[in-house]
């Protein structure tokens, strides 16, 4: 069997969201709960008709992520997944699932995620921090003061260094992506921002500021995928997986091969020969946004624009609303939520996008969604391109 | 106050962390390959062979990127702000996170010299961290 034997063979059925932004009183496993039963509603399906589940869960009472949640849904399922590759484990599971659906080992996908990682913050679980002493490799970072966004600062300090990328191209996606938000009654931040809001936020981490870094918030997301046959059944317009790519080239920041390429350049490569398609057919692309350079790394990883011209690439608000690049249509990581992982939420617009369901944020006519995950720090990377059936 | 999250040895970097104790900065190189690493393994990245040495590293190198933190990561850095996140590319070839210190956060630049210099944090354990050349 070659990979690209799954063109079109396997669809996208349901989609949904939790409730989203600050969620107090649900748990990440009830948000992950809920999110699933409103994707399979939408689907026309319910929980026994489920025989695959693919989940991961890094945060506190997660451990065997899939066998818990299963259990908390009561599904047995005959394929498990709990690969843990973190936010882009969400888009790799739709490589793995497709699989599963084309070989027959399981019929009805339920891709779902939990988090409640703002309530989290000083609320239940106590204060975010780190343990006394370290244990493993990452003993060799975390007694420096290693985080996400100094992880992400690294690399985007080394872009501006080997290309002469700027603070005010980086403030163009934090920009773009929240004249989209303020078209979506979901997004958390809707209020419009300029470049020089971003460039006088306060410094996080050099060269990063607070408007360069995602949202904190409580969210859960669901995906339910089947065979495009049966998906003909279904309630809902079914949405083809065309191909699909993953790849992971280091898990600390300090080992990553070159900071100014991601993995994308392996799975998006791999997804778009799957698919047969080239970047000009793609009309909406969903990129993970933990930071401006996340998106801007991964574009230039992607093909989209050579490598060191992404902060060309997305100047003149490019990527905006009526910008000739529609990126991030629900508001992205930056302005709409994130919970921890956002890789399921690129998938969940990517679906909408393609059955025409955006309303003022739908970009007219498209036919061909990429979605791309990336988890870890800059370590791991799940690309998909899905098409109008 | 609360203290930074500070290593707990084991098989693979128990003899990093004894020679950092006595100010000796050690890496590995490989006897099949020839290659040096970081951070230290059971086993050769580059090969897979176990036969890995230790090696007195020059303790030089350069600034591969860089980071000033303005936000404590951990309760323990509070009060240590703004620091000096970065990756140093050894004289050796490996890459390695460390903090660069005794200088103004905001002078240090990609490509810049360094040295190794030793942060005594507790009895037990010293970390290596780098200052200009």
């Amino acid at each position: 069997m070659d990979p690209r034997d799954l063109h079109r063979k396997v669809a996208i059925v349901g989609v949904a969201e939790s409730d989203l932004g600050r969620v107090p009183n649900k748990s990440k496993f009830q948000l992950s709960a809920e999110a699933s039963r409103a994707a399979l509603e939408e689907a026309g399906l319910t929980k026994d008709d489920v025989d695959g589940v693919f989940t991961t869960i890094i945060t506190e009472g997660g451990q065997f992520s899939s066998m818990l949640m299963a259990e908390y849904m009561g599904i047995r399922p005959r394929y498990t997944d709990s690969t843990s590759i973190g936010g882009s484990s969400f888009v790799a599971y739709v490589e793995h699932a497709a699989m599963a659906i084309a070989t027959g080992l399981c019929d009805v996908a339920l891709i779902c995620h939990g988090s409640t990682n703002i309530s989290d913050r000083g609320g239940r679980a106590g204060p975010v921090s780190g343990a006394a002493s370290v244990f493993g490799p990452t003993q060799f970072e975390e007694p420096y003061g290693v985080s996400t966004v100094g992880s992400y600062a690294l690399a985007a300090q080394r872009h501006m260094h080997e290309y002469g990328t700027t603070s005010e191209q980086l403030a163009e996606i934090a920009v773009a992506t929240r004249k989209w938000a303020s078209m979506n009654p979901k997004a958390m931040m809707r209020d419009p921002i300029t470049i020089d809001d971003v460039l006088s936020s306060r410094m996080i981490a050099s060269p990063l500021h607070l408007l360069d870094c995602c949202l904190v918030t409580d969210a859960g997301g669901a995906v339910v995928l089947t065979s495009m046959e049966r998906a003909r059944d279904l309630k809902k317009r079914p949405v083809a997986v065309l191909g699909t790519g993953e790849a992971h080239t280091h898990r600390m920041i300090s080992q990553m091969p070159d900071l100014t390429e991601t993995a994308a350049k392996i799975s998006g490569r791999l997804a778009f020969e799957r698919a047969g398609v080239s970047h000009a057919d793609v009309d909406v692309a969903e990129i993970y946004d933990s930071f401006t350079i996340t998106v801007l790394l991964t574009l230039e990883s992607l093909g989209f624009c050579k490598k060191g011209e992404g902060g060309a690439f997305v100047s003149g608000q490019r990527t905006a609303p009526g910008g000739d690049f529609p990126m991030n249509t629900q508001g992205g990581a930056l302005s709409y939520t994130h919970p921890g992982m956002f890789g399921i939420f690129t998938v969940i617009e990517a679906v909408r996008q393609l059955r025409g369901e955006c309303g003022p944020r739908q970009v007219p006519g498209a036919e061909v969604a990429l979605a791309n995950g990336t988890g870890g720090v800059l370590s791991s990377t799940g690309t998909i391109i899905l098409g109008r059936e | 106050m609360a203290q930074i999250p500070l290593p707990r040895p084991y098989q693979d970097t128990e003899a990093y962390w004894s020679a950092a104790k006595e100010h000796r900065f050690v890496i590995q190189k490989c006897r099949d390959c020839g290659e040096h690493q970081f951070y230290p393994r059971g086993v050769c990245s580059h090969c897979l062979s176990s036969a890995l040495d230790w090696v007195e590293a020059s303790g030089s190198g350069t600034v591969y990127s860089f980071s000033v933190n303005y936000r404590a990561p951990h309760p323990g850095f509070a009060g240590k702000t703004p620091f000096v996140l970065a990756i140093v590319e050894l004289a050796e070839g490996p890459r390695m996170m460390t903090n660069i210190v005794d200088c103004d956060p905001e002078s240090v630049r990609i490509g810049m010299p360094v040295v190794v210099t030793f942060d005594d944090v507790t009895e037990e354990i010293t970390l290596p961290k780098f200052r200009p050349a």
